[in-house]
């Protein structure tokens, strides 16, 4: 038995924009990692500053996060994982 | 001052509340006005679950000691949704297909369904989860007395107990009651998703309210807050790294893997895309939630008097500044963070332990297995509250014994640490086919005992479970197994240094085991299925019920059960329910007489999966497809048994139509023996009633003619007396109703009587030769008859011998228990289509007249050998007519 073609090597504007979506999701909690140990890398500073910093990052990975749910919503049922789960 | 009796009834009111929106929700859930009871909204407030009392009241006391660190708790839930296309998006999806009841039982799904990982995941959250219980038990009778003090009448602590009984009671019966009322886990449970959802919104506006009021009301505005935090001892933030990190992950883990966030998160999950919105939404409600943290806990510092216990903060600073109305509703928030949190968790942990533990003991002390019968939803039913009543005594009687104790306020992490051992046999089983059950046995149970040795039991303080000796010098004094400081990693903070050992060498020993063994095949095909969850399901679906569903049920019956059929049962089921069509609702009553109708069809794997196809819009799972398989195997022999049978059938007509055969050519026999009876009594009849009317007439005969015809008819008379003679005789052997009159006689001497028997009468000379063994072979048997067939042999040969010195070799030879003498002829033989029938009857070869026979001799010789237990046989090819007389030796001597 011989496997189907998996996927064509381009892509139409519009699967391609929600494929960029996916690795965006993907790559948001790495960002958000990054930035919330940020501040170890300086070992302490004033509560206020930092509780404001802090606030800050999560405020906008949460709209980040919103933004790219709504891309993603859209249910599409062709293979997701390009990279095969 | 809020009296005692106010703030019960406050509380009390606010319960039937709950009770009344679980209800509503349930009722409208039971008439299919889902509505918003399915929105992304309520999933995302059940979320908050994850917000117990310890953190409404616990966050700002947590500030009050650690400052920012607080945040942690709440950053790692908040990483994990924000990466919801990592994680739980393939977890919600196999929750999903796979049917996951509880985390215990997706452990257990992912390694080849086994109980004992079940069981083992259960006892670690019932360990874990119980002190969470006690804490919010804690919490709620603390928060208790704290309007005790302000009360004008001294509360007593037996009180505080009996507050804590009345709320676990009350929490108990809200679980049973809408936790437990059906069995499906693919049931959402609204009534309780629905209350939660309202309680997440209670705490969240309580806690905005008492930050607003503190911000605001006390402080006087942002700018204020930020100068009071520049006075107050949290000016400075000193960042501890691996704390920061350490609980930032555990949080992470903990959002994942604790059994109540698993409950809601997976189990209750009525739609993948709610998951979308929840992946900000949640985010935003723990932002939302800890955004006054810092501000109340400096204000609390400032405001309280010294000692006050910052945990209460959010109670005792709007109570100590007047505003009543913040209070209460502060109070009910902390209420509400501690009652959802125990009806969740309580009703994970039931599922837990009467699935994994109750009920395959149940089974087992049954001894019948698992052969479902009625009684035993009943049963299980049963088991989940008793399990329910169970954890809320275990939550109850461990707040009793530790109360008040500093151990209990720091449960929270420690418990996070007890399930987040769970993470790398989770994390690994959804993304690494090759995890297997072994491994998956060891990571857990390494990282259960390092857990309980340097965390869980050392938390009950020197003296308490462990002595101060073994805390101090480790056990046995050996300096390098201290609970603290294994292998004299000393210097970390107690908490990171468990969570790193215990999940490193769980992880470790998890890889190791997996690396080192092979699965069984269950589990190969389970893994297949987690892995590859995204391949082998279809897209986002929701659990839409209606025509649709109906419909394709319809169609697929009508393949099996037959169009007509089908349509009746559901017309009839429709018309049952009291709808026109064809139609009807898919109830559970209707799809089990549906699955029972097919399963008669397609045997009851075969229809479950079918249905459940359809329906539960779930993968057929690998024990499915094993009865599928095992219903196929049978049909399978059933057929070949069937197959077996009509072959044997066939057989037996064979055999009969060749018996009937057999039959119509013995008549045809029959018909064609008395015609040659008939004719051959006729031809001497007819020749001596000639010759007799001859010698009767008048006329004058010569005397030489007299005489001849006189010889005639008395030639005549004696071959019609030898042929019935022939025809008695024959007829007294076919029937075996021969006498035989056995006596021992010599085989030699019987020959030479023979020879000279059936040469001595007129005709054609024969020579006659002996071969072979001369030697005496001694003979007990009939003596007489086989002369008489030896002498119709030789009298035969001397008949029809062609040649012109007809010659006979009669050979004797001993061979194997049986002695065989040959009569060979030098003449023609007899033609090949002829060997066949020389022993029938009435068949004579050649000019009948020839021989004066009656064709009888070679029939009768050939019933006398059957009769004395040998055989006369034609043997060809021997240069003459040959036959082979044969006589068993050892029946001849025996007889």
């Amino acid at each position: 038995m011989s496997r189907p073609p998996r996927q064509p090597l381009f892509l139409a504007r519009q699967t391609y924009r929600w494929r960029r979506a996916t690795d965006a999701a993907r790559l948001l909690p790495i960002l958000g990692v990054l930035l919330f140990l940020f501040p170890l890398l300086r070992g302490g500073g004033g509560t206020a500053a930092y509780s404001a910093y802090m606030f800050m990052v999560w405020l906008a990975l949460i709209i980040a996060a919103a933004f790219l749910s709504n891309r993603l919503s859209p249910p599409r049922n062709e293979t997701e994982d390009e990279d095969g789960g | 001052m809020i009296p005692f009796n106010i703030l019960v009834a406050v509380c009390v009111a606010y319960a039937a509340f709950l009770f009344a929106v679980a209800f509503v929700a349930e009722r409208r859930a039971e008439a299919g006005q889902l509505g918003w009871l399915r929105s992304p909204l309520i999933y995302t407030l059940s979320l908050s679950v994850y917000c117990t009392a310890w953190t409404f009241y616990g966050a700002v006391g947590y500030a009050a000691r650690s400052g920012l660190e607080f945040v942690t708790i709440y950053i790692g839930p908040t990483l994990v949704f924000v990466g919801w296309w990592w994680l739980l998006r393939k977890l919600v999806r196999i929750g999903r297909t796979q049917r996951i009841t509880s985390i215990a039982d997706l452990i257990s799904s992912r390694y080849g369904k086994s109980n004992f990982l079940a069981a083992i995941v259960t006892i670690l959250a019932v360990v874990g989860t119980t002190p969470y219980i006690a804490l919010q038990l804690q919490s709620v009778t603390l928060s208790f007395s704290v309007f005790a003090l302000e009360d004008l009448r001294p509360w007593v602590p037996s009180d505080l107990n009996a507050t804590a009984i009345w709320v676990a009671a009350g929490l108990a019966l809200f679980t049973v009651l809408f936790g437990t009322r059906n069995l499906d886990a693919n049931e959402r449970h609204h009534g309780v998703v629905t209350a939660i959802a309202v309680e997440a919104l209670v705490k969240l506006l309580a806690l905005l309210a008492v930050g607003v009021f503190v911000v605001w009301g006390v402080a006087g505005g942002m700018g204020q807050v930020a100068d009071r935090i520049a006075e107050s001892p949290l000016a400075e933030t000193t960042f501890q790294g691996g704390r920061w990190a350490g609980i930032t992950f555990l949080s992470a883990a903990a959002i994942i893997t604790l059994p109540r966030m698993f409950q809601v998160l997976v189990v209750e999950n009525a739609d993948e895309r709610h998951l979308a919105t929840a992946s900000w939404a949640f985010p935003l409600y723990l932002f939302l939630m800890s955004l006054f943290v810092v501000p109340i806990a400096v204000v609390g510092l400032q405001t309280q008097p010294e000692g006050a216990n910052p945990d209460l903060f959010v109670l005792t600073i709007p109570l100590s500044m007047g505003a009543e109305g913040v209070a209460t509703l502060s109070f009910l928030g902390g209420f509400s963070a501690a009652t959802s949190m125990v009806i969740v968790a309580s009703i994970a942990l039931s599922t837990m332990v009467s699935n994994h533990i109750v009920m395959p003991l149940w089974l087992y002390v049954q001894g019948r297995g698992a052969t479902v019968s009625g009684d035993v939803r009943r049963v299980v039913l049963m088991s989940r509250r008793l399990s329910i009543a169970a954890v809320m005594t275990l939550g109850y009687l461990y707040f009793r014994l530790t109360g008040g104790t500093e151990a209990l306020a720091a449960i929270g992490l420690i418990a996070f640490t007890g399930v987040a051992q769970v993470l790398p046999a989770l994390v690994g089983g959804i993304f690494w086919r090759g995890a297997t059950k072994r491994g998956a046995v060891a990571g857990l149970l390494t990282g259960f005992f390092l857990w309980g040795y340097t965390l869980f039991l050392p938390s009950f303080g020197p003296g308490g479970v462990m002595s101060p000796e073994l805390l101090q010098h480790g056990p046995w004094g050996i300096e390098w197994l201290r609970p603290h400081a294994l292998l004299g990693v000393a210097g970390l903070d107690p908490l990171i240094h468990a969570v790193f050992w215990s999940l490193t060498l769980n992880t470790v020993a998890f890889l190791a085991v997996s690396l080192s063994g092979f699965p069984s095949p269950l589990e190969r095909l389970q893994g297949a299925q987690f892995v590859n969850v995204f391949e082998h399901s279809t897209g986002v679906q929701g659990w839409l019920r209606g025509a649709a569903e109906a419909e394709d049920l319809l169609v697929m019956s009508q393949r099996i059960l037959g169009s007509e059929k089908a349509q009746t049962m559901f017309h009839t089921a429709a018309s049952g329910q009291g709808k026109a069509g064809y139609l009807p609702d898919t109830t559970p009553g209707f799809l089990e007489q549906l699955e029972r109708e097919l399963a008669g069809s397609v045997g009851a794997a075969t229809s479950h999966a079918m249905v459940g196809q359809i329906v539960g819009r779930s993968s057929v799972s690998v024990e499915d497809l094993m009865a599928v398989a095992d219903e196929t195997a049978q049909m399978m022999e059933h057929s070949i048994q069937l197959e077996a049978k009509s072959e044997e059938i066939s057989r037996t007509a064979r055999q009969l139509r060749e018996a009937n055969e057999k039959l119509t050519e013995i008549s045809v026999q029959k018909d064609a023996f008395l015609s040659q009876v008939s004719h051959e009594l006729r031809t001497p009849m007819t020749s001596i009633r000639a010759f007799s009317e001859i010698l009767k007439s008048d006329t004058p005969l010569a005397a030489e003619d007299r005489a001849r015809y006189s010889q005639i008819i008395h030639d005549e008379a004696i071959r019609l007396t030898r042929l019935l003679d022939d025809l008695l005789d024959l007829s007294v052997l076919e029937n075996g109703e021969v006498q035989l009159n056995t006596q021992t006689g010599d085989l030699q001497d019987l020959l030479s009587r023979a020879i000279t028997a059936a040469t001595a009468s007129d005709g054609p000379n024969l020579r006659v030769a002996r071969d072979g063994t001369t030697d005496p072979v001694v003979l007990t048997t009939d003596t007489d008859r086989l002369s008489q067939v030896f002498i119709n042999l030789i009298a035969n040969a001397r008949k029809y011998c062609t040649a012109e010195t007809p010659r006979l070799t009669i050979r004797v030879r001993q061979n194997k228990g049986s002695v065989e003498v040959d009569f060979v002829d030098n003449g023609d033989g007899i033609p090949k289509r002829s060997q066949s029938i020389i022993f029938e009857k009435f068949s004579r070869l050649g000019d009948r007249n020839a021989a004066g026979g009656a064709g009888l001799g070679l029939a009768i010789c050939r019933e006398i050998m059957a009769n004395l237990g040998g055989d006369i046989a034609y043997v060809p090819g021997q240069g003459g007519a040959a036959f082979r007389v044969r006589l068993p030796l050892d029946v001849a001597k025996a007889a």
